[in-house]
C-alpha cells in the first residue's frame, strides 16, 4: 500500500469559476449507475457540457484552449452536495489532479485528498485574476508547490492555503489512509473490545 | 470546562494519531446502500483483503429500487446489476441485508433508526451524506466517501479530524403549520450552504427538544446541507422511549446500562462550543426554495429575493422565477412526499391528516413514497394509504426514488416539482431542467390539493 509523495503539480488551467458547484454537476446522478468508477471521465460536468439532445454547449470543458489541462480553477464552496466520490474519481478519470477554489466542501474535499487531487485555497481576488490571466493566456504553464504553499505562473507567485493534514500526507505520500490505518489493528481491536456500549447484535 | 458529546464520543473511539495529524477513529456502525459499496468491495478484492467486523455493517438497497414494479431482474438492467452486487457482496461478507424479499428494505437513514441500531454515543458513517440524519439519537453520524467505505469495511476505522462545534439553539414554540422542515431551512438560510464547513452543528434549545424524533432527523438530516457534515442532537427520555423495544436496541438486561452510557456522553452543562447561534421558533415560517440550493429560501409569504449574486441570478433563471413576486401560486406539475427528510411516518401522518376528504388537483402527477417497509405497513396499518389514494396518490413500495431519481421516478423537461426532498440542485430529480421546491409534507399536501405552492396555513385552516 505505498504510494508516492506528490509535492508538485504542474500544467495548465481550466477555468470554471463559479460558486457552490454541487456534485450533481460535477457528475450528474443517472451516472451512479455502475459498480466501477472506470469510465466516468467522460461524464464530468455532462450536463453543463451538453443539451440535453447532446449538442455541445459553451463551457471552457469543451473549448479546445484549454484541452489537456488538469488543473481546475473555481469559486466558493467547490464540491457541496453529495458524498458520493463518483465525483473527484470523475474529475480525476477526465485527467485533473488540483482543483482551486476559495473553499471546498468537507465530504468532498476529504474524497479528492484521498485519491492524491490537490485541493488549493486563494482568496476570491487572487482567483479572479488568475481566471482573468489563463483566459488571455490559455495553456500557460502553472506550477503548485505544496512544500511552500506556493502557485506559479510566469506572472506571478500566489500563496495559497492547502489544509495542513491534507498537506503533511501529500508530502509523506500517505494521503490514502488505508494502509497507515492496517498497521494498527491490533489498537483497534483492543479499542472495541473495551468500547463502552455494546449492541444487543454483538451478543 | 466540560466538553460537548462531540468531543466526547470522538476520544472514546480515538485509535491512534496518525502520521499526517488526523485520528484513526474506531467506527461503531457502518451502513451501505448499492450505490456508494460495490466500488468498495471491489478494491478489497484488489487488496486481497477481509471485512474486519462484518457485523457491524449493515446494508440495505434504496436508490436505484423501483418503486412501481419491483420484480426481479428489474426492467434497468444496470439497477439489476447493482442490487446483485449488494446480494452478493453482504453474502460473500456476511452483512445482515435489509432486502426487500424480507420485507425490511427503505432507505438507509430510515432504516438504522426503525431497527434500533442508531444508538446515542455511537460513532457512525454510511458512504451517504445524509448520515448525519443519526444524529438526532445523539450518534456521531457523517457521510463518507467510497475509499473511506473500503477502509472501513477492511479496518472499522478511518482517518478524520474532528471538528468544531457550533451550538445551534431554537427557542420558542413553533407556530401553526410550522414543522422541523422549516426550521432546518431556516437555519440553512440564515447561515448558508457553506455556513457549516468544518463544523458539527449541536441542535438545541425548547423548539428541538420539543420535536419528536421524526422531527429531529428532518433537521439533523439536512445539516450537510447548511455545510456541517455533522449534526446531533443530545439525547433525552424521548430518544431512550423511541428505542425502547427495536429490533437490534439494547435489550432489556442491559438497559440500565445503556442508558447510564447514553447520559453520560451528553454535552456538559458548561461545554466549551466553538461557536454559538440561536433563533426564535416565532420567527420561523412555513418556507418554501425559490432556488437551485437549500438556502436560497422564504416563508411562503414572501416575494423572491432581488437577485445579488451570480448566483441568485443563476437561479431565477433556471427557476424560472421572476423576483419581487410572491412564490404564492407558482404552478406545479408534480408532488412528492418521501425520502430519508420527510419520509418517516409522522411526515406521512401529518399529510394523510390534512388530505382527508380532499383531491389532488388537475393535471398534477403526485406521489408518496414511504420510507421503508415498516413505515408503508404501519402507514397502510392505520389506513393513510387510502387516504392518499382516494385523493389522488399514487401509492408506491419504499425507497429514494424522486428525491434523486435514480430509479424510474424522474420529472420530465421544466416541469415543477413541490417535493419533501432536501435537494434542489439542478437536475436533481431526473430532468436536466427539472425545478424542485423544497417544502414541509404539509406544505406539499397544500401544493398537491391546489396544483400551486400554497400556504398550507389557508388551504388547510390550520
Ligand atoms: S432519500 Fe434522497 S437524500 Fe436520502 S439517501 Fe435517498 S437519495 Fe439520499
Amino acid at each position: 500500500m505505498s504510494i508516492k509523495p506528490i509535492n508538485q503539480i504542474k500544467g495548465t488551467a481550466l477555468p470554471l469559476v463559479i460558486d457552490d458547484i454541487d456534485t450533481d454537476r460535477i457528475i450528474p446522478a443517472r451516472y451512479l449507475k455502475c459498480v466501477t468508477f472506470d469510465g466516468l471521465g467522460e461524464f464530468v460536468f455532462y450536463d453543463d457540457r451538453f443539451e440535453s439532445d447532446g449538442t455541445p454547449k459553451n463551457h471552457p470543458l469543451n473549448n479546445p484552449k484549454y484541452k489537456n489541462a488538469n488543473i481546475i480553477i473555481s469559486g466558493a464552496n467547490f464540491g457541496c452536495g453529495s458524498s458520493r466520490e463518483h465525483a473527484p474519481q470523475a474529475i480525476k478519470r477526465a485527467g485533473f489532479n488540483a482543483i482551486i477554489a476559495e473553499s471546498f466542501a468537507e465530504i468532498f474535499h476529504g474524497n479528492a485528498t484521498t485519491l492524491g487531487i490537490a485541493c488549493i485555497i486563494l482568496p476570491h481576488s487572487d482567483i479572479k485574476e488568475l481566471e482573468g490571466y489563463i483566459k488571455e493566456n490559455p495553456g500557460e504553464k502553472l506550477i503548485i508547490d505544496i512544500e511552500t504553499e506556493t502557485l506559479k505562473s510566469s506572472a506571478k507567485s500566489y500563496r495559497f492555503q492547502i489544509n495542513q493534514n491534507a498537506k503533511k500526507d501529500f508530502l509523506a505520500g500517505t494521503y490514502d489512509s488505508l494502509g497507515e490505518l492496517l498497521t494498527n489493528m491490533d489498537k483497534v481491536k483492543i479499542l472495541e473490545k473495551n468500547l463502552p456500549y455494546n449492541f444487543k447484535y454483538l451478543g | 470546562m466540560g466538553k460537548t458529546l462531540f468531543q466526547k464520543v470522538f476520544d472514546k473511539h480515538k485509535v491512534a494519531e496518525l502520521k499526517g495529524g488526523k485520528y484513526q477513529l474506531f467506527i461503531g456502525l457502518h451502513l451501505i446502500h448499492e450505490v456508494t459499496s460495490p466500488q468498495a468491495f471491489a478494491m478489497l478484492d484488489e487488496l486481497g483483503l477481509n471485512v474486519a467486523f462484518p457485523e457491524r455493517t449493515f446494508a440495505t438497497c434504496d436508490h436505484i429500487i423501483p418503486t412501481d414494479n419491483t420484480e426481479r431482474p428489474f426492467r434497468d438492467k444496470i439497477a439489476e446489476e447493482m442490487m446483485k452486487a449488494i446480494e452478493n457482496n453482504t453474502k460473500k461478507h456476511h452483512i445482515k441485508f435489509f432486502s426487500p424479499e424480507i420485507e425490511e428494505q427503505g432507505v438507509v437513514h430510515i432504516v438504522g433508526p426503525e431497527m434500533g441500531l442508531t444508538q446515542p454515543g455511537i460513532t457512525m458513517v454510511c458512504g451517504d451524506s445524509h448520515t448525519a440524519t443519526h444524529g438526532a439519537f445523539g450518534a456521531v453520524s457523517f457521510g463518507i466517501g467510497t475509499s473511506q467505505v473500503r477502509d472501513v469495511l477492511a479496518t472499522q476505522s478511518l482517518a478524520m479530524s474532528p471538528f468544531k462545534v457550533r451550538r445551534v439553539d431554537v427557542n420558542g414554540s413553533l407556530g401553526k403549520g410550522v414543522y422541523a422542515k422549516d426550521v432546518i431551512l431556516h437555519i440553512i438560510r440564515k447561515l448558508g450552504v457553506n455556513g457549516g464547513i468544518g463544523y458539527a452543528y449541536e441542535f438545541g434549545g425548547s423548539t428541538i427538544e420539543s420535536l419528536s424524533m421524526e422531527g429531529r432527523m428532518t433537521v439533523c438530516n439536512m445539516a450537510i446541507e447548511g455545510g456541517a457534515r455533522v449534526g446531533y442532537i443530545n439525547p433525552d427520555e424521548k430518544t431512550y422511549a423511541f428505542l425502547k423495544g427495536k429490533p437490534y436496541a439494547p435489550g432489556a438486561d442491559k438497559w440500565d446500562k445503556a442508558v447510564r452510557y447514553w447520559e453520560s456522553i451528553k454535552s456538559d452543562e458548561d461545554a466549551n462550543y466553538d461557536d454559538k447561534i440561536s433563533f426564535n421558533a416565532e420567527n420561523i415560517k412555513p418556507t418554501v426554495t425559490w432556488g437551485i440550493n437549500p438556502a436560497q429560501c422564504i416563508g411562503i409569504d414572501e416575494n423572491i429575493p432581488e437577485p445579488v449574486t451570480e448566483g441568485d441570478k443563476e437561479a431565477l433563471e433556471y427557476m424560472k422565477l421572476q423576483p419581487n413576486k410572491p412564490i404564492e401560486g407558482t404552478k406545479v406539475d408534480v408532488v412528492f412526499i418521501g425520502s430519508c427528510t420527510n419520509g418517516r411516518i409522522e411526515d406521512l401522518r401529518e399529510a394523510a391528516n390534512v388530505l382527508k376528504g380532499k383531491k389532488v388537483a388537475n393535471n398534477i402527477t403526485a406521489l408518496v413514497v414511504p420510507g421503508s417497509f415498516s413505515v408503508k405497513k404501519q402507514a397502510e396499518a392505520e389506513g393513510l394509504d387510502r387516504i392518499f389514494t382516494e385523493a389522488g396518490f399514487q401509492w408506491r413500495m419504499p425507497g429514494c426514488s424522486m428525491c434523486l431519481a435514480m430509479n424510474p421516478d424522474k420529472l420530465e423537461g421544466e416541469q415543477l416539482c413541490a417535493s419533501t426532498s432536501n435537494r434542489n440542485f439542478k437536475g436533481r430529480q431526473g430532468s436536466s431542467s427539472g425545478r424542485t421546491v423544497l417544502l414541509s409534507p404539509v406544505m406539499a399536501a397544500a401544493a398537491a390539493v391546489t396544483g400551486k405552492i400554497s400556504d398550507a396555513r389557508k388551504i388547510f385552516n390550520l
